[in-house]
């Protein structure tokens, strides 16, 4: 994987806090995310489904461990690129999918789309389309559980391209002033949108940049397990304690093009096939069964589990009817009254 | 119209007045994200230009719509022409304090001394499911600057005319190419062609009713008036191309022969681009008109994702019939 010149932390160590039962709930995360991916894009491929849909391939092992320190009430911003979040930080199968199909029972009863996915329940707060829009959120939802005293942590995930726009910095510097519980998680896929990292910035290093904020940062193997579950351990317990925000960069790679159906013309072939020979998901499973002695079978349980419980909420969104009429109009204020007439 | 133009698509048309101006003035220059070849814009508007002008003045630039308009106001104040492109019009959001209190202001802070020549190129969305931050009209929002002037084609010939005209142009313009028409094609005059700014064109003559509109919502009055013509009814279909400045004569002059208007647009219809035309043509026409003059733009809400809402947010051809026949 070619990534940016700075060395990953803890790449490939073992890891202490990785107990048998977390290394297997990680896999069942990543696996429900795999699953759900390759059954939306077998979906839209036929005609059987109709949606933007924004490859989260490749960094599915990001949100899987981050929300393995994550409670409930922990609040999660997110991207369009955003339903390896989604599904890490609980928010439901099924409603995910039926929002994602513009359908009823969706999170956002099919208003919102799969750019933007809310789920207050499950802590995951807002999904924007705007590249940066939801890092100064995030900043204010940690501010609030500094204010309200609660040792909440707010996780806001982004991509590489966001730290060239203006809002990133105004919120990592605010973060860093006021020392409030967030977690800055740079999903550094090497690309924005058509545009190569090295393309759109001279900085070598996304963490050494943003660490002149005065926080701690941190470039981690976002594909990797063990190296991800450790650092997202020390940055939401840093954030948890009340030691102020931290940054991570964990790096990726993007296995395909920016959305559904666009061109990859723009991509190394060598190193997108290279990266797929190395994809997170095939390469975790294989070190459970040879680091971590866990068998084939348990592993297979699991992803059938998976696969039914996936193609069960595609069912359902496919059965589920689009909102009615009436919706067009509701949501805009918290009553219809205020509406200009 | 000569019918024996080349046909191309409206994105070709762009791309041919862009061509044209950076062949005409090395002023001219591009900026925005992916714009440059391979790719050549995620519309598709500067393919090929990187490969003939070369990177230095076809410009990709990182994510930060702040930047790429600041950029191009400052290499404007002394002289150049920069187009910048924001991808979206929805990213205007971010780039507003450059537009609204920089480029559409620095004329007149400095006393005429300073003028900010650019031009923004934006594509809007709409009717296609891409949400509620990627589909938003938001021409009214434009319009509401003093100092900014705004086009929005509807024909790839408009286009290229327009867009020739803008780049040219001695103030700042919003250039809005609507998606959904980015891809349809029609006859475009080849070589160097320009349309002036502020003068409306009348895509389809007629008597009884007038449809006064602009980009997207064109094409959806012309099926409106298709269907009427076969009931009887004659609508004619006045194109603004700008809405600043605003062809107020062209809206006069055909309300005044059909007397009966209809204002139709993508933007939101409360407090939008409708309210100034009804308020002109009620004034102006003031007891010869023979029905209030009706307007029809977005529904009150950010854009629905789900089809079946989408598609009730927007004005449409049949609505628009609806509208027309129950007036005429
Ligand atoms: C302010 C803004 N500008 C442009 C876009 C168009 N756009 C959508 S995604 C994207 C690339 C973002 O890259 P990155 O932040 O690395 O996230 P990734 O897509 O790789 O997850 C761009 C330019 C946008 N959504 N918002
Ligand atoms: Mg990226």
């Amino acid at each position: 994987m070619t990534v940016s010149t700075t060395q990953p932390v803890g790449s490939g160590g073992s890891n202490e806090g990785l107990t048998d039962d977390a290394a297997l709930r990680i896999f069942r995360t990543v696996t429900t995310i795999r699953s759900t991916e390759d059954r939306i894009i077998r979906g839209l491929s036929s005609g059987e489904l109709r949606m933007t849909y924004y490859t989260v391939r490749g960094q599915e092992v990001i949100p899987a461990a981050i929300c393995e320190h994550l409670r409930r009430d922990d609040y999660m911003v997110t991207t369009y690129r955003g339903m390896h979040d989604c599904i890490a930080k609980g928010v439901p199968l099924d409603e995910l999918v039926a929002e994602m199909c513009g359908k009823v029972t969706g999170t956002s009863k099919g208003k919102g789309g799969p750019m933007h996915l809310s789920d207050p329940q499950s802590g995951l707060m807002v999904t924007t389309g705007v590249v940066g829009g939801g890092l100064p959120i995030a900043v204010g939802l940690a501010l609030s559980s500094k204010l309200r005293g609660t040792d909440q942590v707010t996780v806001v995930n982004f991509g590489d391209g966001a730290t060239s726009i203006g809002a990133t910095h105004e919120a990592c510097n605010l973060a860093a002033l006021w020392e409030v519980p967030v977690v800055f998680v740079c999903q550094n896929n090497q690309y924005g949108e058509h545009t190569k990292f090295a393309d759109y910035t001279r900085s070598p290093s996304l963490a050494e940049r943003f660490r002149g904020y005065g926080m701690e940062a941190r470039t981690v193997d976002g594909n990797s397990v063990p190296a991800m579950h450790e650092a997202a351990a020390e940055a939401i317990g840093a954030a948890r304690s009340g030691s102020g925000p931290v940054f991570l960069e964990c790096l990726t790679y993007r296995l395909g093009g920016h959305s559904f159906g666009a061109t990859t013309e723009y991509m190394d072939p060598d190193e997108l096939s290279q990266a797929e020979a190395n994809e997170p998901v095939g390469r975790y499973r294989r070190w459970l069964v040879d680091q971590r002695g866990i068998g084939e079978d348990v592993l297979a349980d699991i992803e059938a589990a998976v696969v039914s419980s996936v193609e069960a909420a595609v069912e359902a969104a496919k059965a589920s009817p689009p909102p009615a009429p009436e919706e067009l109009l509701t949501d805009v204020f918290s009553s219809v009254e205020a509406l200009p007439r | 119209m000569t019918t024996d133009d080349p046909i191309h698509t409206l994105s070709e048309a762009v791309n041919q007045a862009m061509d044209i101006a950076m062949a005409e003035d090395p002023d001219v220059f591009a900026l925005g994200e992916d714009i440059e070849d391979p790719i050549g814009g995620v519309m598709k508007g500067t393919k090929g230009l990187s490969t003939k002008y070369g990177r230095e003045r076809v410009r990709n630039t990182p994510i930060s719509e702040q930047a790429i308009v600041g950029a191009a106001i400052g290499a404007s104040l002394v002289g150049m022409r920069p187009i910048a492109e924001v991808m979206l019009m929805d990213f205007f959001a971010v780039a507003m304090d450059q537009v609204a209190n920089h480029a559409a202001k620095l004329r007149y802070m400095s006393g005429g001394r300073t003028n900010v020549p650019i031009t923004i190129r934006t594509s809007v969305g709409g009717g296609r499911q891409f949400g509620a931050q990627h589909s938003q009209s938001l021409e009214a929002w434009m319009m509401h600057i003093p100092g900014l002037k705004v086009a929005v084609p509807s024909t790839p010939r408009d286009a290229k005319g327009l867009l020739y005209s803008c780049i040219f142009d001695d103030d700042p313009c919003i250039f809005m190419e609507t998606m959904s028409l980015l891809f349809t094609r029609g006859p475009v005059p080849p070589g160097r062609f320009e349309i002036p700014l502020g003068v409306a064109d009348v895509k389809r003559a007629g008597d009884d009713v007038s449809v006064v509109t602009w980009g997207w919502q064109v094409p959806e009055a012309l099926a409106a008036a298709e269907t009427l013509a076969d009931e009887g009814i004659s609508v004619e279909v006045v194109d603004l191309r700008t809405l600043v400045p605003l062809d107020r004569d062209a809206i006069l002059r055909s309300v005044a022969k059909t007397t009966r208007a209809v204002v139709v647009h993508a933007a939101t219809q409360f407090a939008g681009p409708g309210a100034e035309i009804a308020s002109l043509v009620g004034h102006e026409l003031f007891g010869r008109l023979s029905a209030p003059v009706e307007r029809m733009g977005a529904a009150y809400s950010p854009v629905p994702y789900a089809a079946e809402l989408e598609s009730l947010h927007y004005p449409e051809r049949k609505r628009i019939a609806a509208t027309i026949r129950a007036m005429a």
